[in-house]
Parts: C-alpha cells; sequence; structure tokens
C-alpha cells in the first residue's frame, strides 16, 4: 500500500504545532497501525528526521496508551478496537489518512502524537477505589453473594482502560464515560456501596475542577469506546450523584 | 442537604427539569390552539380563561417565563463551557460517524426557536400585555379566535412559523429523550422513551404547522 500521512507535528507543550505530510510505501495491508508508523519512524529516522512520538505499550489492546484521532475518529475507522488493533486493511492504497492528537484542554499536547492524560489519574485518585480494612475480619469477597446481572455490570464497567477515546470524540471533551464506568463498576458491587455517596461526589468533583465538558447525550463516547462501555453508566453516575445530594 | 447547582450533573440535570417543564407548556398550548380548528367558542373560552385567571396570570407566567429563560441562558452557559473545553480543533472531525447531526447541534435549533419566541412574542405575548396592562381595554371574551386568525394572514410569516416548527421538532427529537438520559432513567425504558419522543417531537410541531396553514387557508377562502 502507498499512502499520504498527515500527521499532528508539535515539538513540545509550549510550542505551535501544525500538519505535515509524509508519503509512505510498502505498507502491508496485514500490518497494525502502531507498525505502520514504526516504519514511518525508521524512514524518519535514517533520513535524520525527529520521529513521531506516539504513546504505545502492551500493543494488545487493554493498556490504554494509543492514543490518536485518525481519520476524524478517535482509534480510527474500526469499532471496539484500540489504534494498536487496528489494521491497515481498513484503509485502501492510496488513502490521505489524518493523524491527530486525542484534544482536549484537559489533555495537553505533551510532544506529537503524546498528550498528558493525568487528568484522569487525579479522577481516580479522587475516589475510583474501594478501601479495604484488614482489620483480621475482613470477608472473603468470593462469600458475598452478587446478582449475575449487577455482577457483569459492574464487570463491563470495568472493562474501561481509560484511553480517553470518550473525551477525545465527545464534542464537548466530557469525560462522563469514563467516570461513569468507575462510578458504576463499585457503586453496583456491596463493597463499593460503603463509600459510594463520597465517592461519586469526589469523583465528579474532580472531574469538573480539571475542566472536562459537560454530557449532552450525543452517544458519540460509546460508539467510539474500544471496550463497548455503555452510556447506561452515565445514567447510573447520574442516579447515583442525584442520592448522594440527599444523603450528604 | 440542599441542592446547589455546582456540579455539571446537577447543571444537567437543570437542564433537563426545565426542558421537561417547557414540554409540558408546548403541550397544553397545543391543546388550546388545536381547537381553535374546531370550535372558536372553545378557543375563546380558554383563551379567556387563561388571558384572566390570576394564578395562570401572575404565578404559572412568570414560573413559564423563568423556565423559558433559564433554559435558554443555562443553555448557552454550558455551551459556551463546552467550547472552552477544547482549546484547539481538530483538523478532521467525523462527528456523524458516531453521533447524530441533531444531537450535536442542539444551540443551532435552540437558537432559532429562540428566534421563533422573538417574533411569537411581538406576534401574540407583547400585544395582549399592552391590551390588557398598559392600554387596560375592557375585556371581550370573544375576541381571542378573530386576533389568532388575523394573526395568520400573512403567508410568509406562516412560512417563518413552519420552519421554526421544524427546528423545534429537530431539538425535541434529541432533547425529549435526552432529558430522561439526564435523570438518570433505567436504559430498560430507553425503547418506550425513543417512541415517544419521536411521536411527541414530530407530531406537535407538525400539528402547530397544521393550525398556522388552516387559518391561512381559511384567510384565503374568506376573503
Amino acid at each position: 500500500m502507498k499512502l499520504k500521512l498527515k500527521i499532528w507535528r508539535q515539538k513540545n507543550s509550549d510550542s505551535k504545532g501544525k500538519m505535515v505530510t509524509y508519503e509512505i510505501e510498502n505498507i502491508s495491508p496485514d500490518m497494525s497501525f502502531l507498525e505502520m508508523m514504526d516504519v514511518l519512524n525508521e524512514e524518519l529516522m535514517s533520513k535524520g528526521v525527529d520521529p513521531v512520538a506516539f504513546d504505545h505499550d502492551c500493543r494488545e489492546g487493554i493498556c490504554g496508551s494509543c492514543s490518536m484521532f485518525i481519520n476524524g475518529e478517535a482509534h480510527g475507522p474500526d469499532r471496539y478496537v484500540t489504534t494498536c488493533q487496528l489494521h491497515m486493511r481498513k484503509f485502501k492504497d492510496g488513502d490521505t489518512i489524518y493523524i491527530e492528537p486525542f484534544r482536549a484542554k484537559t489533555f495537553p499536547v505533551i510532544k506529537d502524537l503524546v498528550v498528558d492524560r493525568t487528568s484522569f489519574d487525579r479522577i481516580q485518585h479522587s475516589g475510583g477505589y474501594i478501601s479495604v480494612n484488614t482489620s483480621g475480619n475482613t470477608q472473603d469477597a468470593n462469600a458475598i453473594p452478587i446478582e449475575k446481572v449487577n455482577a457483569d455490570k459492574a464487570f463491563d464497567a470495568a472493562t474501561c482502560i481509560g484511553c480517553g477515546a470518550c473525551v477525545a470524540t465527545c464534542k464537548n471533551s466530557s469525560a462522563m464515560l469514563f467516570v461513569s464506568a468507575k462510578v458504576s463498576q463499585f457503586a453496583l458491587l456491596p463493597q463499593g456501596e460503603v463509600e459510594a455517596t463520597d465517592r461519586v461526589l469526589n469523583m465528579v468533583k474532580q472531574m469538573d475542577e480539571e475542566g472536562f465538558g459537560n454530557c449532552t447525550n450525543t452517544g458519540a463516547c460509546e460508539v467510539e469506546c474500544p471496550k463497548g462501555i455503555s452510556l447506561d453508566n452515565i445514567a447510573r453516575m447520574n442516579r447515583e450523584l442525584l442520592k448522594a445530594q440527599f444523603k450528604k | 442537604m440542599g441542592i446547589k447547582l455546582d456540579s455539571s450533573i446537577l447543571r444537567k440535570v437543570a437542564m433537563a427539569l426545565s426542558g421537561l417543564f417547557l414540554i409540558i407548556f408546548l403541550t397544553q398550548h397545543f391543546i388550546i390552539n388545536i381547537t381553535s380548528v374546531f370550535s372558536s367558542e372553545i378557543f375563546n373560552m380558554f383563551s379567556h380563561f387563561m388571558g384572566n385567571n390570576f394564578i395562570v396570570q401572575f404565578i404559572a407566567q412568570p414560573i413559564l417565563i423563568f423556565g423559558v429563560l433559564f433554559h435558554f441562558i443555562m443553555g448557552f452557559y454550558l455551551e459556551l463551557q463546552n467550547r472552552s473545553a477544547r482549546n484547539v480543533k481538530y483538523v478532521k472531525f467525523k462527528g456523524g460517524a458516531n453521533s447524530s447531526w441533531i444531537s450535536r447541534n442542539m444551540i443551532i435549533s435552540g437558537l432559532v426557536v429562540l428566534a421563533f419566541l422573538g417574533l411569537h412574542f411581538y406576534d401574540f405575548w407583547i400585544p395582549e400585555m399592552k391590551y390588557k396592562y398598559v392600554d387596560i381595554l375592557a375585556e371581550n371574551p370573544f375576541r381571542y379566535y378573530d386576533e389568532l386568525v388575523h394573526k395568520f394572514n400573512d403567508p410568509i410569516k406562516v412560512v417563518l412559523y413552519c420552519i421554526s416548527f421544524f427546528f423545534l421538532a429537530l431539538h425535541l427529537l434529541h432533547g425529549f429523550s435526552s432529558s430522561f438520559k439526564s435523570l438518570g432513567t433505567d436504559s430498560k425504558y430507553s425503547n418506550s422513551i425513543n417512541m415517544i419522543t419521536k411521536i411527541y417531537a414530530i407530531g406537535i410541531p407538525l400539528g402547530f404547522c397544521f393550525i398556522a396553514i388552516y387559518h391561512l387557508i381559511g384567510n384565503f377562502v374568506t376573503h
């Protein structure tokens, strides 16, 4: 395959970036998108050009590191995959591909396609956990009966890898899908009920303080989420927050 | 305890509640207006009641005006906040791949509805207020039907009304069901809510268009 790549190049967080065009040849349709980027970087380095910086780690679709906005969509045109699981067969020979970083005020660009997503970490730190009091009489989790429906919903919510595709996709740069997945995975389980009130209040407060936009229920986040996190989680978080308002 | 609009979710809930309140008002407005097609007496009776009842005029009307203002001001505020949440725009953004145009452009349909409200106030509400509270003219319980029919004399105005109702339909098609999601409604009710949304969002604006066109044609036939 021969492709024209239009890639966002930005030296650092203080500099102004721009789209730079590269032409690349001999790309196999069986390559992953990141492998194609590796080939490009090898070519750039052989010419003495600074390679394109991009985040990646597991390359198995589970770490959530790779954060590219490809042809106007987070993680590209495929569904339920991260960029590392996107294959070049999804494109045609001669295509022009636009590659940009995930864009949001809360995800500032560090370099090229690498963005700072520590705002998600701070939200997680504000309540996305359960306190385990190892006092000696802690009940074995396997001994606590949990309704199968709730266990499944909690598990589905827990599959969120925190990649930020929801924020990148949302026209408002809202982080509601991410936060609601983290709230839901605990709210649905008895272990999480103990801190449910503080959790939802603190996580939503932190989300707002970070400067994410508001959710307008367009549903784009659900479509682009590589793990298929459902909008139901947002409705659940709304209920949890309303309940918490009356409890606090 | 106590609720302040100090979180994005509470503001979203407030938007949903004000929207649903306006939907209830729109429904009663439609019910009264549609009677003008069937009976001038019934329309006059309802209009006279709405225009002269103390509770409607001095309690419900200010609440309604507050609801309208709140919905629009909060809508603009949230829109500005949302726009500022992405300081660098994408070179290529394929919004249509994952969401409807209607859901992404509520501000556009909302602005058209706001412009329509301006026209509607100029046409009906301001003359009515002037009649009752400025000129302090004697009440004639039979004037309302003739005033309504007279307003729909102008085909351009009727076209403007119909265009506005088209945008109102777009606004409702997303806003109605979205407000229930904002209130945290369980997804098991989604199919029913989506069906009601489609029926309401298309049916009510279409009904208002029908009323305007009906009286326009009536005016032409009479003259």
